[in-house]
């Protein structure tokens, strides 16, 4: 039982990090790191929607705007790779700090309506600031060196960075979770009233709650940018914001390995439909109907109730 | 040329008047969410993608039934209403007894599925839509020449969002909805039928956004897009209204089509996250919205 992982939880992460470590044999290595960073990320969400109730619709904002910063950073600044992410996932922090401040005075969708507003601000703010380069974004971001010395120019030196970054982000989301401030998230999800008369001060939590999600969907932005070389508006646009929503939701909300496992989807959905444009958008709204309607634990969650453990 | 404290009036006067054609749209379509949140609890995320339908059909109906714009201001809505009370037959209404949340998540999945399927058909380059006949024609107004169909906009959303205000307040009809937004099991239990109630006070707020989105197509030209672009500035609307009555959506949507058009006119950078700071303004001084009741 170590960190809180159950034996079944233990044997599922020992077969993703066993998979992290095959697949670049028989996988294209980048297209597996374009899936690493968008599980994080997802991850990242879904210790929101997840752990404490909190459906936020523009976490977009967060990644994309890390995705900038660890850019500029890299290339402007010449910071090293884990500098350029650490950068990152500092302004995805910082601004869901000061973002959720602003959100969490309203409950439910208006919550939902408000991040989707914010992120929409910032979008606005991407188009007008001058470092982001506008509908440009920041193209050719150096593939700094960790440390400052090992050289990240070959894709598998990269790949190792990306899955030690999402694995070391996967474990820190399952520690937050079964903490004891996790503990009273799970308790603010489940009954906010009494655990407000619990004399616990809830909106303290939610802030924080918010803060490392998106602290931790900034390095998930950084670290794509680095892998990609690029960092542009697409990332904080409401799509990408609805994309991971779907993501999680397809995944599970509230497990474990639900988000990593959505992520897989998605990504390989995409890879194939791309060739055929808007099939995509009309392919993913038509996922959203089926999980609301019949399929709302999602993969993870239904595997895990037939299982009956909790992945 | 009017001249107050150094600015010049012409300019100011000009961006509000196309600011208030912005707001026609946004109280128009917040009104829409407002009725439809009060009686379903659900956030109508298709709102957006509902109007730009609304659009669209019109542009249907007129390059390939050749139906002109005055019956399509009618016939587009009911079309549309009539695929709203569909869609809330078929899966809106199974959400009820859940999270409020999936219920904004199927309406955003349905989005996503119309603005691809329209996005498949039409593309997204735009498509035009000439002006009817009898609108054409401009005003000279001194300090700008004022197009007679953005003066219809505005009169007519103004119209429309007051009768449906008045229909809502002085009928029996709205006496019910509004009872059922208050206590739907005590309405029902005096034989009112609810779920029906529910099914088109649906279709109702979807043929309000199908309307509005008749009337823009002249202005911005039909765009599979045009609802994803309003729609998040129209939720932001709502979170400053707050959604606690009718009145205050109409008020906020107005208002806030002008103040876009002050902003444009003073600090034109602004004008497309103006209405997004004065939400997180809003939210810092009065959480509930400027007319929303504390929750």
């Amino acid at each position: 039982m170590q960190m809180g992982f159950t034996r079944a939880q233990l044997v599922a992460f020992a077969v993703m990090l066993l998979i992290i470590v095959i697949s670049p044999m028989v996988v294209y290595p980048v297209f597996l790191m374009k899936v690493m960073c968008f599980a994080l990320f997802a991850c990242a969400f879904n210790l929101l929607i997840g752990y404490v109730g909190l459906l936020s619709f523009g976490h977009a904002a967060y990644f994309g705007m890390g995705a900038y910063v660890s850019a500029y950073a890299a290339k402007s600044w010449g910071l090293s790779a884990e500098l350029s992410v650490l950068a990152g996932a500092l302004t995805g922090g910082v601004l869901g700090g000061v973002f959720g401040m602003i959100a969490i005075k309203r409950q439910g969708i208006y919550f939902s309506m408000i991040t989707l507003a914010l992120a929409q601000f910032t979008y606005f703010l991407c188009t007008q600031l001058s470092f982001t380069g506008g509908e440009d974004g920041i193209q050719q971001v150096p593939r700094a060196p960790v440390l400052g010395f090992i050289s990240m120019q070959n894709d598998m030196a990269i790949y190792w960075l990306v899955a030690g970054v999402f694995v070391a982000g996967f474990l820190l989301i399952f520690r937050i979770i079964h903490s004891p401030f996790g503990q009273v998230l799970k308790a603010i999800r489940e009954n906010e009233p009494r655990a407000i008369s619990l004399g616990y001060r809830v909106d303290d939590y939610k802030l924080i709650a918010f803060a490392l999600s998106t602290a931790i969907a900034g390095a998930a932005g950084g670290v794509k940018s680095l892998v990609f070389g690029i960092a542009t508006l697409t990332d904080v646009t409401w799509q990408a914001s609805g994309e991971i929503v779907l993501t999680t939701l397809l995944g599970g909300l509230g497990t474990i390995f639900g988000p990593v496992v959505g992520a897989v989807i998605i990504n390989t959905l995409e890879f194939y439909l791309s060739p055929f444009g808007s099939w995509v958008t009309v392919t993913q709204g038509v996922i959203f109907v089926l999980c609301v309607m019949a399929f709302r634990r999602g993969v993870i969650g239904e595997l895990g109730a037939k299982l009956k453990v909790s992945l | 040329m009017l001249m107050v404290l150094g600015y010049n009036l012409g300019p100011l006067l000009a961006q509000s008047l196309l600011g208030l054609i912005n707001g026609a749209f946004y109280a128009l379509l917040s009104l829409g969410l407002a009725v439809i949140f009060g009686l379903l609890n659900i956030i109508n995320f298709a709102h957006g993608a509902l109007y730009m339908l609304g659009a669209v059909v019109s542009w249907v109906l007129l390059n390939h039934v050749g139906l002109g714009y005055w019956p399509s201001l009618v016939v587009a809505p009911l079309i549309v209403g009539a695929f709203g009370i569909v869609l809330e037959k078929l899966f809106i209404s199974k959400l009820y007894k859940l999270d409020h949340l999936y219920g904004l998540l199927l309406t955003f999945g349905i989005a996503l599925i119309v603005e691809g399927l329209a996005r498949n058909e039409f593309g997204s380059s735009g498509m035009a839509y000439a002006v009817p006949e009898s609108l054409r024609g401009a005003t000279k107004l001194g300090f700008m020449i004022m197009p007679t169909y953005r003066v219809w906009v505005v009169v007519a959303s103004f119209v429309v969002c007051i009768s449906t205000w008045l229909v809502l307040e002085k009928t029996s009809i709205g006496a019910t909805l509004r009872a059922a937004t208050e206590n739907a099991a005590l309405v029902q239990s005096f034989g009112v039928n609810v779920p029906r109630l529910i099914t088109l006070t649906y279709g109702a707020g979807v043929a309000l956004a199908a309307f509005a989105g008749v009337m823009a197509a002249p202005v911005y030209s039909v765009n599979p897009n045009m609802g994803s672009n309003v729609i998040i500035i129209v939720f932001a609307v709502v979170v400053i209204g707050g959604m606690g009555s009718i009145l205050g959506s109409i008020l906020t949507g107005f208002g806030l089509g002008l103040l876009e058009g002050f902003t444009k006119f003073l600090y034109p950078q602004g004008s497309g996250v103006v209405v997004f700071v004065l939400m997180i303004i809003v939210l810092l001084t009065r959480p509930a919205g400027l007319f929303g009741k504390a929750t």
